[in-house]
């Protein structure tokens, strides 16, 4: 393994991170403020990435389509919100993944209607193509960088957002005291609307920059729905904080592992062993470590301030 | 007498003339369904157990099928046949997985439960999909199957049928017995109101542990006979969409009702046929029905069949 | 019966607990008292084991529980009733105290016989429902009780873990003149059988029902004594009772 690999793991490992950051921003804080548990969330990052396919197409300009997708998501996110969503929240959790179970079901199969079962691929925008050198032997891809980039603008946005301002203050007050944020006579119905678009439209943005960089296919929002839940959990429910602290780690721990983990054995064990338990014990890692937080740290690493 | 005896009876007397009936109209090609439904409706009346009497919502169910059925295939690939030294070694390795990916799951409870068997279910299904020696994401064809006694009674046909059978009818009257007994009765009680419960001198984790670990096993147990039956075995049996349609089997049918589980997992596969008859893509009415099932109707198949149901259990 | 040494709780910089200890002995009523807020129900919680203390002692007869978990201390003997109503809403009225009753009358790890076929839970379930006057709500579902009877099916359940010793927290909370009144009656006959720490608001019962007081002002007892000592006392009419009785 030499130190420019390592470094370009590195890099792979913080994009990973920061799309998973992306999506379980959202999550985090629906299921925060609201108490609702949304599995439909992972579909928002698929819907995302076919909205930008589409548009491109439409329109043959990558930018134009990422403004078109991200209103679209928004659109898309709150329309669900209106329809479905908002006559679940004072249902017991068993409600809630039932219709959201129904919603994936739904879109995954008008994804494979519309679009067709086959993965699907767009261009990386010309502007952003191209690799840079960073040291003397390492190149990457600049899109690579550029979606790190995007990923840490809105995750400082986001907290800026949520630090400093008034929206974000009853956010945060709703995640740890439900109660009191009614009590103050805000409008909740509203709040809830806000909050359900804007983690919607980051879900779709998630999709929309890992277009370019990963397949398009139906489902495939749903295992990194799953990720996003690891994620929260071992960040702690209803914290934006921790939600990108545990993205990052687990980001670059799943990446690391699957390229090191087999490796790491093989100095351990014989080379065919390595190979046969290798894969299994990296794509395992992350759940582990989700594990050994619950034991030692239930509440999760970094929960939402005010959690007794 | 109790109907929901009465209509689990007519169910299962129903189930028991198939093979007599379908030769008569020239419906042999459903035994294959009836079986698939049968398998589901264990899964699902174990999954009962955890959801509907223990109140814990579990979203990786399937995944101990998976291990049930993964557990068996590497059995026999490892050229044990005996049907019951599969069971043992079956239930052995669910039951361990389930104790631990248990304990660590009661730590939490609610959402966080959820949250958490989803991703244990998850680590499950990846790790199956990694098993290279045993087919990783494409499965694996089992070239021979378990025998009962050395016999090949138990492989396909009649024989299969009435196997899976007889499973089913045991799952049906234990996990129904294992409800109502005191055992069941601090699962419930648990269910309504843990702190109640923990007051009263329980220390409900260890039951719900117990109950997960009984269920985990029943789960098992369909993956096992889903081997036998398939003739396969592939990592999308452990999927948490599965553990999703469990859930939606044991909903539709009514939680924590004798037959709920059962009706719900026959009208799963029974739906899935005739939908996907007539459109390829049933899934896109399939989805919004779900949807609508949660907003407008409540209490599910087994209400309907029962009026005064909820008040007896 | 029970004692209770140098009890403290804080939540942060809140003390809520403060160096408390009192002790109730066999025959004994004894009525905590005091404003909202004053850390009564969290006095109850440390008890029960709901909360662990930061320091102190719970004493149950000779036997340090401190360090129990809840099911412990109630399988050692401490019966509790909740300032909120707290059953198990889908169960009959007979099950719910039948289900008590069964964590102290053999194992319930049996997984197949039915529960509700075993006459004798049932029986001593309906000899306790006919004490607290519940005899005729046997069969209906704990949730459609109205709230005086759950008050009453709260202490049955409490009953029927065979208790050294019962914890009330505002038994009275909610009653109205007249059912005050039987359950008043209830109590005093009850304290005959278990000694009871009470927490209430109602000074009538209080009064009536307890043989020692203590009131408790910001997490810490300000008085202890007889009812009739404490009632004189300057420092606790003026925190407490000089505006209420």
């Amino acid at each position: 393994m030499s130190l420019t690999l390592f470094l370009i793991l590195c890099l792979n490992g913080l994009q990973y991170g920061l799309l998973l950051f992306l999506i379980a921003a959202g999550l985090t804080l629906v299921f925060g403020v609201m108490g609702f548990i949304n599995l439909a969330h992972g579909v928002q990052y698929m819907v995302g990435a076919y909205l930008v396919f589409a548009f491109t197409g439409l329109t043959g300009s990558f930018w134009l389509a990422l403004v078109l997708s991200l209103i679209a998501a928004l659109m898309i996110g709150l329309l669900m919100e209106y329809a479905v969503f908002r006559h679940l929240y004072a249902r017991p959790h068993l409600d809630q993944v039932l219709a959201t179970f129904g919603i994936i079901i739904f879109l995954n199969e008008l994804a494979k209607v519309l679009f067709g079962p086959a993965t699907l691929s767009i261009d990386t925008p010309e502007l952003l193509s191209g690799s840079i050198q960073i040291t003397e032997q390492l190149r990457y891809p600049v899109y690579r960088l550029a979606t790190i980039g995007a990923g840490l603008v809105v995750a400082v946005g986001l907290f800026i957002t949520i630090s400093y301002t008034r929206t974000g203050m009853l956010i945060r007050a709703g995640s740890t005291t439900p109660e009191m944020v009614s009590a103050l006579g805000v409008n909740i119905t509203q709040l809830f609307r806000i909050v359900f678009g804007v983690g919607a439209m980051l879900a779709g943005f998630a999709g929309v920059i890992a277009a370019p960089l990963f397949a398009i296919e139906p489902g495939m929002g749903d295992n990194l729905l799953i990720v996003a839940f690891v994620v929260i959990i071992i960040g702690g429910v209803g914290s934006i904080g921790g939600a990108f602290l545990a993205a990052i780690l687990v980001g670059l721990i799943d990446t690391l592992g699957r390229s090191l983990v087999t490796e790491l054995l093989g100095l351990a064990v014989d080379a065919s062993m390595a190979n046969q338990i290798g894969p299994a014990l990296a794509s395992m890692l992350i759940y582990i470590l989700m594990a050994a937080i619950l034991v030692f740290r239930p509440k999760g690493l970094w929960p939402a301030k005010g959690v007794a | 007498m109790d109907r929901g005896l009465v209509i689990g009876g007519v169910i299962f007397a129903f189930l028991l003339a198939m093979p007599v009936l379908l030769p008569i109209v020239g419906a042999e090609y459903l035994t294959g369904l009836l079986i698939k439904a049968m398998l589901l409706a264990i899964a699902a009346i174990s999954l009962d157990l955890i959801i509907g009497h223990g109140g814990m919502v579990s979203l990786g169910h399937a995944a101990f099928i998976g291990v049930g059925a993964y557990t068996t295939a590497i059995g026999l690939q490892s050229g044990i046949e005996e049907i019951f030294v599969l069971l043992a070694i079956t239930l052995g390795a669910t039951g361990a997985i389930a104790l631990v990916t248990g304990i660590l799951a009661l730590r939490t409870s609610g959402v966080y439960f959820l949250m958490i068997t989803l991703a244990f279910g998850q680590m499950i299904y990846f790790t199956l999909t990694s098993l290279a020696a045993y087919g990783g994401d494409d499965g694996l064809t089992l070239w021979s199957l378990a025998t009962l006694f050395g016999s090949d009674i138990v492989q396909d046909g009649r024989g299969l049928f009435f196997f899976v059978f007889a499973a089913l009818l045991l799952t049906w009257i234990g996990v129904w017995r294992v409800s109502q007994s005191r055992f069941g009765r601090v699962l419930r009680a648990a269910r309504d109101n843990p702190q109640r419960a923990e007051v009263m001198g329980y220390p409900v984790a260890r039951y719900q542990l117990i109950a997960y670990v009984i269920a985990a096993c029943i789960a098992g147990v369909s993956g096992l006979l889903l081997v036998q039956y398939a003739e396969f075995v592939s990592p999308s049996i452990a999927a948490w969409q599965r553990s999703g349609d469990l859930i939606v089997a044991i909903v539709l049918g009514g939680l924590g009702s004798r037959n709920g589980a059962l009706l719900g997992a026959f009208f799963i596969v029974i739906m899935e046929e005739f939908l996907s008859s007539f459109l390829h893509e049933w899934r896109l009415i399939y989805g919004p029905l779900l949807v609508l099932l949660v907003l407008f109707a409540k209490g599910g198949l087994n209400d309907l069949l029962q009026p005064t149901s909820r008040e007896a259990s | 019966m029970l004692a209770i040494e140098n009890l403290n709780k804080s939540f942060g910089a809140l003390r809520v607990t403060r160096d408390v200890s009192l002790s109730v002995s066999r025959g004994q009523c004894h009525a905590v008292i005091g404003p909202n807020g004053a850390g009564k129900t969290t006095l109850i919680h440390q008890i029960s084991g709901v909360l662990r203390q930061d320091s102190g002692r719970v004493l149950l007869g000779e036997r340090d529980v401190s360090h129990l978990s809840v099911w412990e201390r109630a399988q050692a003997g401490l019966g509790r009733t909740f300032q909120i109503t707290s059953v198990l809403p889908t169960f009959s009225v007979q099950e719910n105290v039948a289900t008590a009753l069964q964590a102290k009358t053999g194992s319930s790890l049996r997984f197949f016989a039915p529960a509700a076929d075993e006459a004798a839970l049932n029986d001593r379930a309906q000899t306790i429902l006919s004490r607290v006057g519940l005899a005729d709500r046997t069969d209906l579902p704990a949730g459609n009780l109205s709230h005086g009877e759950l008050r009453l099916l709260e202490i049955a359940i409490a009953l029927a873990g065979s208790p050294k010793f019962l914890l009330l927290d505002e038994p009275m909370a909610g009653l109205g003149k007249t059912e005050s009144m039987a359950l008043i009656d209830l109590l005093n006959d009850l304290r005959a059988d278990f000694p009871i720490l009470l927490v209430e608001h109602d000074m009538d019962a209080v009064f009536q029902l307890a043989d020692a007081l203590s009131v408790l002002v910001d997490g810490e007892i300000i008085a202890t004594g007889a009812p009739s000592e404490v009632r004189e006392n300057p420092q606790a009419r003026a925190a407490y009772l000089g505006d209420g009785a």
